[in-house]
Protein backbone atom coordinates (compact mmCIF):
# COMPACT_ATOMS: atom_id res chain seq x y z
CA UNK A 1 0.00 0.00 0.00
CA UNK A 2 3.03 2.25 0.65
CA UNK A 3 3.46 2.97 -3.37
CA UNK A 4 0.31 5.11 -3.31
CA UNK A 5 1.91 8.27 -2.33
CA UNK A 6 -1.37 9.14 -0.36
CA UNK A 7 -0.45 6.92 1.56
CA UNK A 8 3.10 7.38 2.46
CA UNK A 9 2.66 10.67 3.58
CA UNK A 10 -0.52 9.51 6.07
CA UNK A 11 1.78 7.49 7.48
CA UNK A 12 4.28 10.37 8.04
CA UNK A 13 2.08 12.65 8.90
CA UNK A 14 0.72 10.37 11.71
CA UNK A 15 3.79 8.98 13.00
CA UNK A 16 4.49 12.81 13.99
CA UNK A 17 0.60 13.33 15.33
CA UNK A 18 0.99 10.11 17.08
CA UNK A 19 4.23 10.89 18.75
CA UNK A 20 3.15 15.16 19.81
CA UNK A 21 0.02 13.66 20.67
CA UNK A 22 1.66 10.71 22.93
CA UNK A 23 3.99 13.20 25.03
CA UNK A 24 1.50 16.14 25.19
CA UNK A 25 -0.85 13.61 26.86
CA UNK A 26 1.15 12.15 29.83
CA UNK A 27 1.07 15.79 31.00
CA UNK A 28 -2.91 16.52 29.87
CA UNK A 29 -3.67 13.19 31.78
CA UNK A 30 -1.14 14.56 34.79
CA UNK A 31 -3.05 17.76 34.73
CA UNK A 32 -6.53 16.68 34.38
CA UNK A 33 -7.40 18.45 31.02
CA UNK A 34 -9.35 15.83 29.46
CA UNK A 35 -12.12 17.77 29.01
CA UNK A 36 -10.16 20.64 27.99
CA UNK A 37 -8.69 18.77 25.24
CA UNK A 38 -12.01 17.33 24.10
CA UNK A 39 -13.14 20.95 24.63
CA UNK A 40 -10.25 22.34 22.36
CA UNK A 41 -10.99 19.71 19.85
CA UNK A 42 -14.59 21.42 19.16
CA UNK A 43 -12.96 24.39 19.04
CA UNK A 44 -10.42 22.91 16.15
CA UNK A 45 -14.03 22.60 14.37
CA UNK A 46 -15.00 25.98 14.65
CA UNK A 47 -11.31 27.25 13.15
CA UNK A 48 -11.47 24.84 10.32
CA UNK A 49 -15.28 26.41 9.65
CA UNK A 50 -13.40 29.83 9.93
CA UNK A 51 -10.57 29.05 7.68
CA UNK A 52 -13.19 27.80 4.97
CA UNK A 53 -15.29 31.36 5.53
CA UNK A 54 -11.89 33.51 5.22
CA UNK A 55 -10.76 30.87 2.68
CA UNK A 56 -7.50 30.17 4.37
CA UNK A 57 -6.12 26.47 4.97
CA UNK A 58 -7.88 25.06 7.46
CA UNK A 59 -4.60 24.03 9.48
CA UNK A 60 -4.07 27.74 10.12
CA UNK A 61 -7.99 28.44 11.00
CA UNK A 62 -7.70 25.74 13.78
CA UNK A 63 -4.56 26.75 14.95
CA UNK A 64 -5.69 30.12 15.37
CA UNK A 65 -8.67 29.43 17.25
CA UNK A 66 -7.63 26.92 19.22
CA UNK A 67 -4.51 28.87 20.61
CA UNK A 68 -7.68 31.87 21.50
CA UNK A 69 -9.77 29.12 23.00
CA UNK A 70 -6.80 27.69 25.37
CA UNK A 71 -5.57 30.87 26.48
CA UNK A 72 -9.21 32.21 27.22
CA UNK A 73 -9.76 28.75 29.23
CA UNK A 74 -6.68 29.47 30.50
CA UNK A 75 -7.49 32.61 32.09
CA UNK A 76 -11.22 32.02 32.94
CA UNK A 77 -9.97 29.23 34.63
CA UNK A 78 -7.15 30.83 36.81
CA UNK A 79 -10.00 33.19 38.01
CA UNK A 80 -12.49 31.01 38.74
CA UNK A 81 -13.27 27.99 40.83
CA UNK A 82 -15.85 26.72 38.52
CA UNK A 83 -13.02 25.51 35.63
CA UNK A 84 -15.72 22.78 34.23
CA UNK A 85 -18.29 25.55 33.97
CA UNK A 86 -15.93 28.29 31.87
CA UNK A 87 -14.67 25.42 29.54
CA UNK A 88 -18.31 24.14 28.73
CA UNK A 89 -19.24 28.18 28.11
CA UNK A 90 -16.36 28.55 25.71
CA UNK A 91 -16.87 25.50 23.90
CA UNK A 92 -20.71 26.61 23.51
CA UNK A 93 -19.10 29.92 21.96
CA UNK A 94 -16.63 28.16 19.45
CA UNK A 95 -18.99 25.32 18.10
CA UNK A 96 -21.81 27.84 17.89
CA UNK A 97 -19.65 29.88 15.88
CA UNK A 98 -18.33 27.42 14.09
CA UNK A 99 -21.72 26.25 13.02
CA UNK A 100 -22.47 30.28 11.34
CA UNK A 101 -18.82 29.90 9.69
CA UNK A 102 -19.61 26.80 7.73
CA UNK A 103 -23.40 28.27 6.97
CA UNK A 104 -22.05 30.84 5.41
CA UNK A 105 -19.06 29.82 3.59
CA UNK A 106 -21.21 27.67 1.70
CA UNK A 107 -19.05 24.65 2.51
CA UNK A 108 -20.70 21.58 2.03
CA UNK A 109 -21.40 18.13 3.80
CA UNK A 110 -18.57 16.70 2.81
CA UNK A 111 -15.83 19.48 3.78
CA UNK A 112 -18.16 19.47 7.30
CA UNK A 113 -17.10 15.66 7.56
CA UNK A 114 -13.49 15.64 6.86
CA UNK A 115 -13.07 18.39 9.54
CA UNK A 116 -14.95 16.13 12.32
CA UNK A 117 -13.67 13.16 11.39
CA UNK A 118 -10.44 13.13 9.69
CA UNK A 119 -9.37 12.37 6.22
CA UNK A 120 -6.35 10.39 5.03
CA UNK A 121 -6.67 11.18 1.10
CA UNK A 122 -6.68 14.79 2.33
CA UNK A 123 -2.99 14.96 3.03
CA UNK A 124 0.07 16.12 0.80
CA UNK A 125 3.55 16.71 0.76
CA UNK A 126 3.64 20.01 1.93
CA UNK A 127 1.03 19.26 4.76
CA UNK A 128 3.43 16.73 5.37
CA UNK A 129 6.30 19.15 6.10
CA UNK A 130 3.88 21.70 7.35
CA UNK A 131 2.73 18.97 10.67
CA UNK A 132 5.99 18.02 10.78
CA UNK A 133 7.27 21.70 11.74
CA UNK A 134 4.62 22.26 14.30
CA UNK A 135 5.26 18.72 15.42
CA UNK A 136 9.10 20.28 16.30
CA UNK A 137 7.73 23.48 17.45
CA UNK A 138 5.42 21.26 20.56
CA UNK A 139 8.09 18.99 21.37
CA UNK A 140 10.65 21.95 21.68
CA UNK A 141 8.30 24.23 23.68
CA UNK A 142 7.62 21.03 25.98
CA UNK A 143 11.74 20.58 25.92
CA UNK A 144 11.99 23.76 27.00
CA UNK A 145 10.13 23.97 30.04
CA UNK A 146 10.22 20.35 30.90
CA UNK A 147 11.71 20.35 34.01
CA UNK A 148 8.65 22.97 35.44
CA UNK A 149 6.01 21.21 33.54
CA UNK A 150 7.18 17.69 35.30
CA UNK A 151 7.21 19.21 38.72
CA UNK A 152 3.62 21.59 38.37
CA UNK A 153 1.81 18.64 35.98
CA UNK A 154 2.95 15.91 38.81
CA UNK A 155 3.22 17.68 41.97
CA UNK A 156 1.74 21.31 41.75
CA UNK A 157 1.62 21.92 45.48
CA UNK A 158 5.35 20.70 46.04
CA UNK A 159 6.45 22.99 42.74
CA UNK A 160 4.37 25.95 44.11
CA UNK A 161 6.11 25.75 46.94
CA UNK A 162 9.67 25.89 44.97
CA UNK A 163 8.41 29.35 43.58
CA UNK A 164 8.76 28.01 40.03
CA UNK A 165 6.48 30.10 37.87
CA UNK A 166 3.59 27.99 37.37
CA UNK A 167 1.49 29.98 35.98
CA UNK A 168 4.09 30.37 32.79
CA UNK A 169 4.42 26.61 32.81
CA UNK A 170 0.74 26.61 32.38
CA UNK A 171 0.82 28.84 29.57
CA UNK A 172 3.40 27.48 27.88
CA UNK A 173 1.31 24.05 27.59
CA UNK A 174 -2.07 25.34 27.01
CA UNK A 175 -0.21 26.39 23.45
CA UNK A 176 1.34 23.06 23.21
CA UNK A 177 -1.86 21.72 23.49
CA UNK A 178 -3.65 23.86 21.18
CA UNK A 179 -1.24 22.92 18.55
CA UNK A 180 -1.37 19.21 19.29
CA UNK A 181 -5.05 19.15 19.18
CA UNK A 182 -4.83 21.18 15.67
CA UNK A 183 -2.07 18.94 14.34
CA UNK A 184 -3.80 15.82 15.05
CA UNK A 185 -7.33 17.27 13.56
CA UNK A 186 -5.60 16.66 10.35
CA UNK A 187 -5.94 12.92 10.50
CA UNK A 188 -8.08 11.81 12.90
CA UNK A 189 -10.72 14.40 12.86
CA UNK A 190 -11.48 17.31 15.14
CA UNK A 191 -13.95 15.35 16.56
CA UNK A 192 -11.54 12.28 17.95
CA UNK A 193 -8.39 14.15 18.38
CA UNK A 194 -8.77 14.19 22.20
CA UNK A 195 -8.92 9.88 22.15
CA UNK A 196 -5.08 10.72 20.79
CA UNK A 197 -4.54 13.32 23.34
CA UNK A 198 -6.09 11.19 26.58
CA UNK A 199 -5.97 7.70 25.99
CA UNK A 200 -2.79 6.74 24.83
CA UNK A 201 -1.27 8.40 28.54
CA UNK A 202 -4.10 7.35 30.22
CA UNK A 203 -3.17 3.56 29.61
CA UNK A 204 0.57 4.68 29.97
CA UNK A 205 -0.67 5.22 33.85
CA UNK A 206 -1.21 2.22 34.49
CA UNK A 207 2.25 0.57 33.35
CA UNK A 208 5.07 3.57 33.62
CA UNK A 209 5.94 4.34 37.27
CA UNK A 210 8.40 7.39 35.60
CA UNK A 211 7.42 10.46 33.85
CA UNK A 212 10.07 8.99 30.90
CA UNK A 213 8.32 5.36 31.03
CA UNK A 214 4.83 7.04 30.95
CA UNK A 215 6.07 9.41 27.60
CA UNK A 216 7.70 6.30 25.75
CA UNK A 217 4.46 3.54 26.69
CA UNK A 218 2.02 6.68 25.81
CA UNK A 219 3.90 7.58 22.65
CA UNK A 220 3.87 3.27 21.78
CA UNK A 221 0.43 3.35 21.86
CA UNK A 222 -0.41 6.05 19.78
CA UNK A 223 1.66 4.66 17.07
CA UNK A 224 0.36 1.34 17.01
CA UNK A 225 -3.08 2.91 16.87
CA UNK A 226 -2.34 5.69 14.28
CA UNK A 227 -0.32 2.51 11.90
CA UNK A 228 -2.87 -0.09 12.15
CA UNK A 229 -5.85 2.08 12.03
CA UNK A 230 -3.49 3.53 8.73
CA UNK A 231 -3.78 -0.39 7.70
CA UNK A 232 -6.71 -1.61 8.44
CA UNK A 233 -8.51 1.84 6.79
CA UNK A 234 -6.45 0.65 3.52
CA UNK A 235 -7.63 -3.00 3.24
CA UNK A 236 -11.02 -2.32 4.73
CA UNK A 237 -12.09 1.18 3.24
CA UNK A 238 -13.71 2.18 6.67
CA UNK A 239 -12.86 5.18 7.95
CA UNK A 240 -9.25 5.24 9.92
CA UNK A 241 -10.41 7.38 13.00
CA UNK A 242 -13.12 4.37 13.91
CA UNK A 243 -10.22 1.97 13.61
CA UNK A 244 -8.04 4.57 15.85
CA UNK A 245 -10.34 4.75 18.56
CA UNK A 246 -11.25 0.99 18.49
CA UNK A 247 -7.65 0.56 18.75
CA UNK A 248 -6.96 3.12 21.59
CA UNK A 249 -10.08 2.06 23.63
CA UNK A 250 -8.93 -1.74 23.56
CA UNK A 251 -5.45 -0.90 24.59
CA UNK A 252 -6.87 0.95 27.63
CA UNK A 253 -9.92 -2.09 28.95
CA UNK A 254 -6.97 -4.33 28.57
CA UNK A 255 -4.44 -2.10 30.82
CA UNK A 256 -7.24 -1.29 32.78
CA UNK A 257 -8.66 -4.71 33.46
CA UNK A 258 -4.88 -6.16 34.17
CA UNK A 259 -4.64 -3.17 36.96
CA UNK A 260 -7.66 -3.96 38.52
CA UNK A 261 -7.11 -7.65 38.61
CA UNK A 262 -2.94 -6.84 39.99
CA UNK A 263 -4.62 -5.03 42.82
CA UNK A 264 -7.53 -7.16 44.42
CA UNK B 1 19.39 33.61 65.66
CA UNK B 2 17.80 32.23 62.82
CA UNK B 3 14.85 33.88 62.49
CA UNK B 4 13.68 37.35 63.99
CA UNK B 5 10.17 38.23 63.31
CA UNK B 6 9.39 41.75 63.86
CA UNK B 7 5.72 43.53 64.42
CA UNK B 8 4.39 41.07 61.42
CA UNK B 9 0.56 41.44 60.58
CA UNK B 10 -1.54 40.26 58.36
CA UNK B 11 -5.04 41.19 56.89
CA UNK B 12 -7.22 39.61 54.26
CA UNK B 13 -9.75 42.39 53.53
CA UNK B 14 -10.65 43.65 56.58
CA UNK B 15 -10.09 40.91 58.74
CA UNK B 16 -7.16 40.66 60.61
CA UNK B 17 -5.17 37.05 61.02
CA UNK B 18 -2.66 38.25 63.60
CA UNK B 19 -1.05 41.66 64.53
CA UNK B 20 2.27 42.34 65.49
CA UNK B 21 4.24 39.33 66.37
CA UNK B 22 7.51 39.39 67.64
CA UNK B 23 9.49 36.47 68.21
CA UNK B 24 12.97 34.65 67.53
CA UNK B 25 13.89 30.99 66.42
CA UNK B 26 17.74 29.87 67.45
CA UNK B 27 19.80 27.75 65.49
CA UNK B 28 19.55 24.31 65.99
CA UNK B 29 15.76 24.92 67.46
CA UNK B 30 13.35 22.42 67.49
CA UNK B 31 9.65 24.59 67.77
CA UNK B 32 6.72 23.69 67.76
CA UNK B 33 4.00 26.29 66.29
CA UNK B 34 1.03 25.07 67.98
CA UNK B 35 -2.27 27.18 67.53
CA UNK B 36 -6.18 26.21 66.69
CA UNK B 37 -7.42 25.77 63.84
CA UNK B 38 -7.70 29.53 61.68
CA UNK B 39 -5.38 30.71 64.38
CA UNK B 40 -2.99 32.11 60.74
CA UNK B 41 -0.20 29.10 61.41
CA UNK B 42 -0.28 28.12 57.77
CA UNK B 43 -0.71 31.67 56.92
CA UNK B 44 2.79 32.74 59.08
CA UNK B 45 4.66 29.75 57.66
CA UNK B 46 3.62 31.36 53.89
CA UNK B 47 4.87 34.59 54.47
CA UNK B 48 8.38 33.59 56.05
CA UNK B 49 8.51 30.97 52.94
CA UNK B 50 7.73 33.99 50.38
CA UNK B 51 4.69 32.83 49.01
CA UNK B 52 2.41 35.68 50.56
CA UNK B 53 3.23 39.22 51.61
CA UNK B 54 2.08 40.38 54.81
CA UNK B 55 0.49 43.73 55.38
CA UNK B 56 2.52 45.11 57.80
CA UNK B 57 6.19 44.30 59.57
CA UNK B 58 8.98 42.35 58.76
CA UNK B 59 11.27 38.89 58.97
CA UNK B 60 15.19 38.14 58.50
CA UNK B 61 16.56 34.71 58.00
CA UNK B 62 20.18 34.47 59.20
CA UNK B 63 22.01 34.51 55.98
CA UNK B 64 22.96 31.43 55.68
CA UNK B 65 19.97 30.10 56.16
CA UNK B 66 18.51 27.18 53.19
CA UNK B 67 14.94 26.47 53.83
CA UNK B 68 13.45 23.43 53.36
CA UNK B 69 9.25 23.49 53.18
CA UNK B 70 7.10 20.30 53.37
CA UNK B 71 3.35 21.84 52.42
CA UNK B 72 -0.12 20.65 54.54
CA UNK B 73 -1.72 19.13 51.90
CA UNK B 74 -0.47 17.23 48.06
CA UNK B 75 -2.39 16.17 45.43
CA UNK B 76 -1.88 12.40 45.56
CA UNK B 77 -4.51 10.76 44.99
CA UNK B 78 -4.68 6.54 45.15
CA UNK B 79 -4.48 6.26 41.39
CA UNK B 80 -1.23 8.18 41.37
CA UNK B 81 1.12 7.12 39.21
CA UNK B 82 5.21 7.68 40.33
CA UNK B 83 6.91 5.84 42.15
CA UNK B 84 8.28 6.60 45.44
CA UNK B 85 11.68 7.76 44.08
CA UNK B 86 10.51 9.70 40.78
CA UNK B 87 8.23 11.79 43.03
CA UNK B 88 11.56 12.56 45.11
CA UNK B 89 13.51 13.35 41.69
CA UNK B 90 10.87 15.95 40.35
CA UNK B 91 12.60 17.76 42.80
CA UNK B 92 15.81 17.34 40.66
CA UNK B 93 17.42 18.45 37.07
CA UNK B 94 15.73 16.63 33.95
CA UNK B 95 18.24 14.86 33.13
CA UNK B 96 19.75 13.09 36.33
CA UNK B 97 24.07 13.09 37.35
CA UNK B 98 25.56 10.47 38.55
CA UNK B 99 26.06 12.60 41.82
CA UNK B 100 22.07 13.82 41.87
CA UNK B 101 21.09 9.94 42.00
CA UNK B 102 23.48 9.17 44.82
CA UNK B 103 21.87 12.43 46.50
CA UNK B 104 18.02 10.68 45.90
CA UNK B 105 19.84 7.34 47.80
CA UNK B 106 20.92 8.90 50.25
CA UNK B 107 17.45 10.48 51.16
CA UNK B 108 15.62 7.17 50.58
CA UNK B 109 18.20 5.98 52.89
CA UNK B 110 17.88 8.17 55.26
CA UNK B 111 13.95 8.49 55.59
CA UNK B 112 13.88 4.50 55.13
CA UNK B 113 12.36 4.54 51.79
CA UNK B 114 15.40 2.09 49.84
CA UNK B 115 13.78 -1.03 50.04
CA UNK B 116 10.09 0.69 48.61
CA UNK B 117 11.22 3.30 46.32
CA UNK B 118 9.92 1.55 43.09
CA UNK B 119 6.58 1.47 44.92
CA UNK B 120 3.96 3.71 43.47
CA UNK B 121 3.44 6.87 45.72
CA UNK B 122 -0.41 6.26 44.88
CA UNK B 123 -0.31 2.87 46.77
CA UNK B 124 2.01 4.39 49.78
CA UNK B 125 0.95 4.86 53.47
CA UNK B 126 0.06 7.67 54.77
CA UNK B 127 4.17 7.78 56.68
CA UNK B 128 5.59 6.32 53.79
CA UNK B 129 4.10 9.82 51.50
CA UNK B 130 5.06 11.92 54.32
CA UNK B 131 8.67 10.33 53.82
CA UNK B 132 8.82 11.12 50.54
CA UNK B 133 7.67 14.75 50.89
CA UNK B 134 10.23 15.48 53.43
CA UNK B 135 12.97 13.29 51.37
CA UNK B 136 12.15 15.72 48.23
CA UNK B 137 12.32 18.51 50.85
CA UNK B 138 15.85 17.79 51.72
CA UNK B 139 17.01 17.76 48.32
CA UNK B 140 17.23 21.30 48.76
CA UNK B 141 20.03 20.75 51.65
CA UNK B 142 18.18 22.57 53.56
CA UNK B 143 19.31 23.79 57.42
CA UNK B 144 16.25 24.58 58.26
CA UNK B 145 13.15 22.55 57.97
CA UNK B 146 9.41 23.72 58.01
CA UNK B 147 6.96 21.12 58.01
CA UNK B 148 2.92 21.89 58.36
CA UNK B 149 0.83 19.53 59.65
CA UNK B 150 2.87 16.48 58.79
CA UNK B 151 1.41 14.27 60.97
CA UNK B 152 -2.02 14.79 60.97
CA UNK B 153 -3.80 11.96 58.68
CA UNK B 154 -0.95 9.46 60.12
CA UNK B 155 -1.66 6.59 62.53
CA UNK B 156 0.24 6.32 66.13
CA UNK B 157 3.45 4.35 64.93
CA UNK B 158 4.01 6.07 61.78
CA UNK B 159 3.59 9.36 63.28
CA UNK B 160 6.33 8.18 66.06
CA UNK B 161 8.47 6.89 63.12
CA UNK B 162 7.94 10.58 61.23
CA UNK B 163 9.08 12.75 64.44
CA UNK B 164 12.37 10.02 64.99
CA UNK B 165 13.95 10.80 61.70
CA UNK B 166 12.78 14.62 62.36
CA UNK B 167 14.64 14.38 65.66
CA UNK B 168 17.81 12.86 63.55
CA UNK B 169 17.67 15.73 61.19
CA UNK B 170 17.90 18.05 64.05
CA UNK B 171 20.28 15.81 66.91
CA UNK B 172 22.87 14.55 63.67
CA UNK B 173 22.64 17.41 60.87
CA UNK B 174 21.91 20.21 63.20
CA UNK B 175 18.83 21.54 61.67
CA UNK B 176 16.53 23.78 62.53
CA UNK B 177 12.86 22.26 63.15
CA UNK B 178 9.39 24.79 62.30
CA UNK B 179 6.80 22.23 63.00
CA UNK B 180 3.43 23.26 63.02
CA UNK B 181 0.63 21.04 64.35
CA UNK B 182 -2.17 20.42 66.81
CA UNK B 183 -0.79 17.55 68.30
CA UNK B 184 0.16 18.85 71.68
CA UNK B 185 0.97 15.89 73.09
CA UNK B 186 3.41 14.47 70.24
CA UNK B 187 5.18 18.46 70.10
CA UNK B 188 5.37 17.75 74.16
CA UNK B 189 7.42 14.62 73.30
CA UNK B 190 9.77 15.48 70.42
CA UNK B 191 10.12 19.46 70.45
CA UNK B 192 12.34 21.79 72.48
CA UNK B 193 10.37 25.31 71.99
CA UNK B 194 6.78 26.92 71.35
CA UNK B 195 5.28 29.56 69.56
CA UNK B 196 1.56 29.51 70.08
CA UNK B 197 -0.65 31.34 68.10
CA UNK B 198 -4.27 32.70 68.96
CA UNK B 199 -6.04 35.46 68.91
CA UNK B 200 -3.98 37.49 66.37
CA UNK B 201 -1.16 37.14 69.35
CA UNK B 202 1.98 34.60 69.18
CA UNK B 203 3.36 33.06 72.63
CA UNK B 204 7.17 31.83 73.29
CA UNK B 205 8.78 29.37 75.27
CA UNK B 206 10.18 26.11 76.19
CA UNK B 207 7.75 23.63 75.86
CA UNK B 208 7.68 21.73 79.14
CA UNK B 209 6.72 25.11 80.61
CA UNK B 210 3.20 25.08 77.61
CA UNK B 211 -0.30 24.56 79.40
CA UNK B 212 -2.23 23.55 76.78
CA UNK B 213 -5.15 26.48 77.31
CA UNK B 214 -7.16 24.92 73.51
CA UNK B 215 -8.35 21.06 74.07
Amino acid sequence: MLQYAFMRYAFYASTFIAITCGVVGVYVVARQFSFLAHTLSEIGFAGAAFAAFAGIPSLWGMILFTLLGSIGVGELTLHTDQKESSISAISALFIGLGVLFLSISNSNARYATSILFGSIIGVDLQDVYQLIILSLIVIVLLILVARQLNYDSFDHIGAASHHLKTGLVSLVFLIALAMSVSIGSQIVGSLLVFILLTLPASTARYLGKSIWSMIIWSVAFALIGVWAGLYLAYVTNWPVTFFISIIEVAIYLLAYGLHQLKRN
Amino acid sequence: MILDVHNLTMKFDNRTIFQDLDFQLQEGSMTALLGPNGAGKTTLIRILLGMLAPTAGSFQFDEHVKLGYVPQFRNIDPEYPLSIRSFIELNGPLFKSKQFKQEVDHELEEMNLTSIQHTRMGEASGGQKQRAYLAQALLDKPNMIVLDEATASLDPSAKEELMALIQHLNKKHGMTVLFVTHDVPLAKKYMKEYLYLDHGTVQAGKIADFQEVYS
